[in-house]
């Protein structure tokens, strides 16, 4: 077994025989909870997860029950919800949410999982980069929609929704 | 004193009494012992060994590894002390859960299949079922388990009204067996959380009535590596040989560090 000197107890009349025999792996490497971090982190998780208990269910059931339910879903039926500020707001909150929570969700099992530090950072790179692109995107789509496209002689696609034709 | 009944006269000897009836005879059985073995001073390989023996219905597994120790090989190695579940030496995974191998009666496992025993998980193995401790004590102490009161010591005990010491009992059961930390999937992977034991026994201060420094040792726990490492998977809860809610005192701790910060 290795020694290290860094554990090292003053001497006290004769030493214990295991002292200063700690393996390093085991050592602590943080600093001592300088900041709440995970703390703050183990809260987010609860509320989100409160909150998207809500923003989920409500949802799938405004998507699959009501109306024609599973069968009235096309571009036209998602384009006419994104012309709802409402809705708007309520996808971005559950894009939010979800991914935020999906993703320290993920980096608690990385930490959990991965053994060495080298793959830790690679997963939690990896992990980090997916959830920014999947964030950025969803936003940039849920504002930046056009439900009334047109082809290149200007004439409105078939899968518009029913209100292109009014505008 | 109490009238003589006709009682036969003890002989001279325990040695020398007969069988003397009444419970009838323990029953005997066969069972087959995996072992792991790991000795660095043969090889790097950890390897099982197995052996059959014959034991009684009122033998713990701690006497199976004992008639092997004791009769057929000198060299298997293992902790063990009081014999009676109190000193916490003799934690092991049996048929791959962590169990005090003194509490564990043969008779209550399965016997027709080979009762499995390996050292517990995480902490380094020195020589077949004994582990190096010092990663499991160094957590407990840096929690700081002993009392401080910082209010001038009184002529008399510090009085505590019983409500306020059922407060922490349940932790006060601990032997510091190491059951319960090296059941926690979370210290498998790294060995840097705090553990279950270390929580434990803090809570078992930040409880106390009479104890001045629970904001120190939750400020411990509400390190990276401390309470917040919790999955609440409730293995150590379930290794707990003094069956002690292990998962619900780190919950409580948790919501300590939570409710001192707000
Ligand atoms: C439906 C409502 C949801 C609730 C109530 C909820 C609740 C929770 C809670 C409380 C945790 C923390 C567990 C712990 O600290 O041990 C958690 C973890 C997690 N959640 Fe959610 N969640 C929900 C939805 C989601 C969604 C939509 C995703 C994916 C985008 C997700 C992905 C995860 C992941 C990956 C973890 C980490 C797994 C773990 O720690 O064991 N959850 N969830
Ligand atoms: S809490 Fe239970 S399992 Fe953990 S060290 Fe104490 S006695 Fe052993
Ligand atoms: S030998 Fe003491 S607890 Fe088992």
């Amino acid at each position: 077994m290795t020694t290290t000197d860094s554990v090292a107890l003053p001497t006290q009349g004769i030493e214990a025989p295991r002292s200063k025999r700690i393996d390093p792996k085991y050592l602590r490497r943080s600093s001592s909870s300088s900041s709440s971090f995970e703390m703050a982190g183990w809260v987010f998780m609860r509320v989100s997860g409160a909150a998207l208990v809500v923003l989920i269910f409500v949802h799938l059931f405004v998507n699959l029950m009501v109306g024609e339910g599973i069968h009235g879903v096309d571009f036209g039926f998602v384009a006419g919800k994104w012309a709802n500020p409402v809705w708007q707001f309520w996808d971005l909150t559950m894009l939010w949410l979800a991914m935020l929570h999906g993703g320290n969700g993920m980096r608690t099992i990385i930490n959990d999982y991965a053994e060495k530090d080298s793959t830790r950072v690679w997963l939690k790179s990896i992990l980090t980069l997916s959830v920014a692109v999947i964030i950025v995107l969803g936003t940039l789509v849920i504002f930046t929609f056009e439900p009334c496209m047109v082809d290149n002689t200007g004439q409105l696609l078939d899968s518009a929704p029913a209100f292109c034709q009014n505008v | 004193m109490s009238t003589p009944t006709k009682e036969a006269a003890e002989p001279a000897s325990k040695i020398d009494m007969k069988e003397s009836g009444g419970g009838g005879e323990v029953p005997s059985f066969e069972i087959t012992l995996q072992v792991r073995r790991y000795d660095p001073e043969f090889s790097d390989e950890a390897r099982w060994d197995e052996w059959k023996l014959t034991m009684y219905g009122t033998d713990r597994v701690l006497d199976a590894l004992h008639k092997v120790k004791w009769n057929i090989d000198g060299s298997l190695t293992f902790r063990r002390s009081c014999a009676h579940g109190v000193c916490g030496s003799d934690a092991m995974r049996i048929n791959g859960r962590n169990r005090l191998a003194c509490k564990v009666l043969l008779k209550d496992l399965d016997t027709s299949k080979p009762i499995m025993v390996e050292p517990i998980k995480g902490l380094p193995v020195e020589k077949d079922l004994i582990v190096d401790m010092e990663p499991f004590f160094q957590s407990y102490r840096e929690i700081m388990p002993f009392m401080v009161n910082n209010s001038p010591a009184p002529t008399a005990e510090r009085l505590q009204s019983p409500e306020d010491r059922e407060r922490f009992d349940d932790t006060t059961k601990c032997i510091l067996c190491a059951a319960c930390t090296s059941s926690c999937p979370v210290f498998w992977t790294d060995g840097q959380y705090f553990g279950p034991a270390a929580i434990v026994n803090a809570h078992r201060f930040i409880f106390d009535s009479r104890d001045d420094a629970g904001d120190m040792r939750l400020e411990v726990l509400n390190d990276k590596e401390g309470v917040w490492r919790c999955r609440t998977t409730f293995n150590c809860t379930d290794a707990c040989p003094r069956g002690i809610e292990v998962t619900k005192a780190i919950q409580e701790v948790k919501r300590a560090v939570l409710s001192r910060s707000m």
